[in-house]
């Protein structure tokens, strides 16, 4: 421990703490821009300078550990004038157009100049006039309101270990770019959106899709469209934070009358699909393990940021990938085939819609033509949570205070295996109560596997079935991806017994409660409110495993036939192709 | 991999596999390329990606940072004019605005016939000559206006 003063007031702190952290623990939230809880900080923006006896200059409280007999000074006028002088440079490279912003509102520096009270621009504003990239049709990159804070660059590289972007040229020309400058769609980006969950301004952003949807609601008369919409496992214990709810609360049954209210035909629950996926994934794997046809380890598919990493990373282990679709992609098939057939409805009049928690699912709903399967696009657009928050304050729904309602049958009811699939493990966790099942014919006594959960980057379990033990992978955040698969690799290599057989990747940090297009703010406290929700949503259940759900019994009766089977092979499969890291 | 393929020279090729995994290779092994290319064009960019297996980001982010490394290829014929600071103030700019007045290009451009591209460099080491402007090599010290049209047209002249 090391014992210092701040402010005047003795504060002892553990070896290495920095300014930044030790004056928190004393109610002092130092003002911050480039500093985010979950990278290193790297002392970019200088807004957290402090005072610290002895120094000639002011310090970076950020970067700076305490040491012992320290005296530092958090705030004075001297240190609040500095400050408000970096926000000023700042803005004077920064457009103005905060009102036509997507950040506007959440904008870390639109708060800083509120806060330190900015009403004039003392330095002459230099803009560069910077191209915007809307490539991906997924995130648009608009480097002309970059603050060069880094946040996405130390995302992409050192979380994500994508390398889509990095900081090109220099000095005052410094611009943050794919390589060699090609358009973003055209590099590495795995359209996880981490970049823009992260971005403290309005630089780096989901595509918004919120105006096609009001058009399609709209539509009537003969042009009328049935809207269908699908709400994904961890939309439902995040959307709160929109509207003032702690992260955490599970409002699933809210939401489902507000999508109502704004106007959608049907509202089905993505968390139907993940029980489909898990049977027609779990009966893979039990053929891979137990029949002994095709790769293991099997890897699980339903991240779309996954996808695109492993078809332009490791394309060798394509044939381990599981053939399922993700569950955004069955429901929408099952939605323009089975569900229009019962209903009676033209599938070309159905317009699909999912609610995701992901910017990556953008771009999965039109990956290749085998999310046309039911011979239309089968999910027409994604919406992230952000933007479908967007909508129901724009139609003025107060969601805090509506009432519950239920989803719409057959593909609303789900299991609590249906609903983990939002958190990282959740998917294993899933596939491993049926897998059980599926080879013993018995269900399993206790269901919950706390070896696959929680936070840390990677995570083993062993599963004994029947006197066979499956030896399971857990990894997310996809830097943590490359140990698991360099493993898989070298023991192929050297002709050795693979470590695991199975394997679950999500790319976020958390699972799909972290994802991209989540609400702002998320820390590994608020992942952590986010997957006890999901949880929450398990327990309280009636039942607990995929194969349990009877609506999904009802599908493979009247329409699907087997798991794995030729129809389900149609519709609910995909295949992977490997893709250039640099297209152009 | 969307660029073509390139090749590099047995010593390129022999530079590279001797600093491969020595910490700070990769500006040691830039420059040779730039000796070799006259730039670093995106093929050998790529190339070195696969061959240091690093990320191309990682790459360009070093290329760009550092004004000496190119990723266009500049004139045959590279003027440097120093602007430190004692060509500077011995009239560094007037010698930049001269040539490019007489070249008729700007910024990173290159002359129509490909000969001539300028850059405007930092302390090129030898003050005493100020102000000074190289062409490759060759250094021309304690310059006028007047003279830079006669270096110019000697160049030209080589081709």
């Amino acid at each position: 421990m090391v014992n210092a003063k701040i402010n005047g007031i003795p504060v002892q702190v553990a070896h290495g703490t920095t300014i930044l952290d030790a004056a928190a623990k004393m109610n002092i939230n130092i003002p911050k821009l480039c500093y985010n809880d979950d990278l290193p900080a790297w002392a970019a923006c200088g807004i957290c300078v402090v005072k610290v006896e002895k120094s000639p200059k002011m310090l970076r409280a950020c970067c700076t550990p305490i040491e012992e007999g320290m005296s530092i000074i958090t705030h004075d006028p001297e240190i609040v004038q500095v400050r408000k002088t970096v926000i000023e440079l700042i803005l004077s490279n920064h457009p103005d157009d905060c009102l036509q912003c997507p950040r506007s509102g959440s904008c870390e520096l639109q708060t800083l100049a509120a806060d330190f009270g900015i009403r004039e621009q003392p330095f002459t504003k230099r803009l560069k006039g910077l191209p915007v990239d809307t490539s991906t049709k997924t995130l648009v990159l608009n480097p002309e309101k970059c603050i060069k804070c880094g946040r996405c660059v130390k995302v992409c590289q050192d979380m994500q270990n994508v390398w889509a972007i990095e900081f090109l040229g220099r000095g005052e020309k410094t611009r943050i770019a794919p390589a060699a400058d090609v358009a973003l769609a055209d590099g590495p980006c795995i359209k996880c959106g981490q970049c823009s969950a992260h971005c403290p301004v309005g630089a780096i952003y989901e595509m918004d899709q919120t105006q096609e949807v009001w058009n399609a609601l709209m539509k009537s008369g003969s042009e009328d469209l049935t809207c269908v919409v699908q709400i994904a496992p961890a939309v439902r214990i995040a959307l709160g934070e929109e509207f003032g709810l702690p992260p955490g609360t599970l409002i699933t049954r809210k939401i489902y009358t507000a999508l109502r209210r704004l106007g959608f035909d049907v509202v089905f629950d993505t968390n139907f699909a993940a029980d489909l996926t898990i049977l027609e994934e779990g009966t893979e794997f039990i053929k891979r393990f137990v029949e002994g046809k095709g790769e293991l380890p099997l890897i699980t598919s339903c991240c779309p940021a996954w996808v695109d990493y492993m078809q332009k990373y490791y394309p060798d282990m394509i044939p381990n990938f599981s053939t399922a679709k993700s569950p955004q992609q069955m429901m929408g098939a099952m939605i323009k085939t089975y569900w229009a057939d019962q209903a009676k409805v033209d599938k070309k009049k159905i317009f699909s819609v999912s609610i995701m928690p992901c910017t990556a699912k953008k771009h999965e709903s039109g990956r290749n033509k085998d999310m046309y399967s039911s011979g239309e696009r089968d999910v027409d657009v994604v919406l992230t949570t952000r933007e479908l928050a967007r909508m129901i304050k724009q139609a003025g729904i107060d969601l805090v205070n509506l009432p519950e309602e239920d989803a719409d049958s057959p593909m609303g009811p789900y299991t609590g295996a249906g609903t983990i699939f939002g958190a990282t493990g959740g998917v294993m966790e899933a596939a491993l109560r049926s897998a059980y099942f599926l080879v013993t014919k018995e269900d399993l006594k206790d269901v919950n596997f706390t070896g696959v959960r929680g936070i840390s980057g990677i995570k083993e379990a062993r599963v004994n079935i029947k006197g066979t033990d499956v030896r399971v992978a857990v990894a997310h955040q996809m830097g943590n991806i490359a140990e698991v698969l360099d493993r898989v690799r070298a023991a192929k290599a050297e002709g050795k017994e693979v470590p695991w057989h199975f394997i679950e990747v999500m790319a976020c940090r958390g699972g799909c409660i972290g994802g991209g297009g989540q609400p702002y703010g998320a820390t590994d406290e608020v992942r952590q409110l986010r997957i006890n929700g999901i949880y929450s949503d398990d327990v309280k259940s009636t039942f607990r495993c995929s194969h349990h759900n009877p609506f999904i019994t009802k599908v493979y009766q009247e329409f699907l036939g087997e798991p794995n089977g030729h129809k389900a092979h149609e519709l609910l499969h995909t295949h992977y192709e490997k893709q250039p890291i640099y297209s152009k | 991999m969307a660029v073509a393929q390139i090749e590099f020279s047995k010593e390129l090729e022999s530079f590279v596999r001797e600093w491969k995994d020595k910490p700070g290779n990769l500006i040691m092994i830039l420059h040779r390329v730039q000796q070799e290319f006259t730039f670093i064009p995106r093929e050998a960019a790529e190339r070195l990606a696969r061959d240091l297996e690093m990320p191309l980001a990682r790459i360009y982010g070093v290329i760009t940072f550092y004004h000496y490394f190119k990723t266009t290829k500049p004139g045959k014929h590279r003027i440097a004019i120093c602007m430190g600071t004692a060509c500077y103030l011995k009239g560094g700019q007037e010698l930049v605005d001269e040539t490019q007045r007489i070249l008729g290009i700007k910024g990173a451009e290159v002359t129509a016939n490909g000969l001539f591209s300028i850059d405007a460099v930092r302390c090129v080491g030898c003050c005493g000559l100020a102000p000074v402007l190289m062409v490759g090599d060759d250094v021309y010290g304690k310059l006028t206006t007047d003279q830079v049209a006669g270096i110019v047209a000697k160049y030209q002249a080589i081709g």
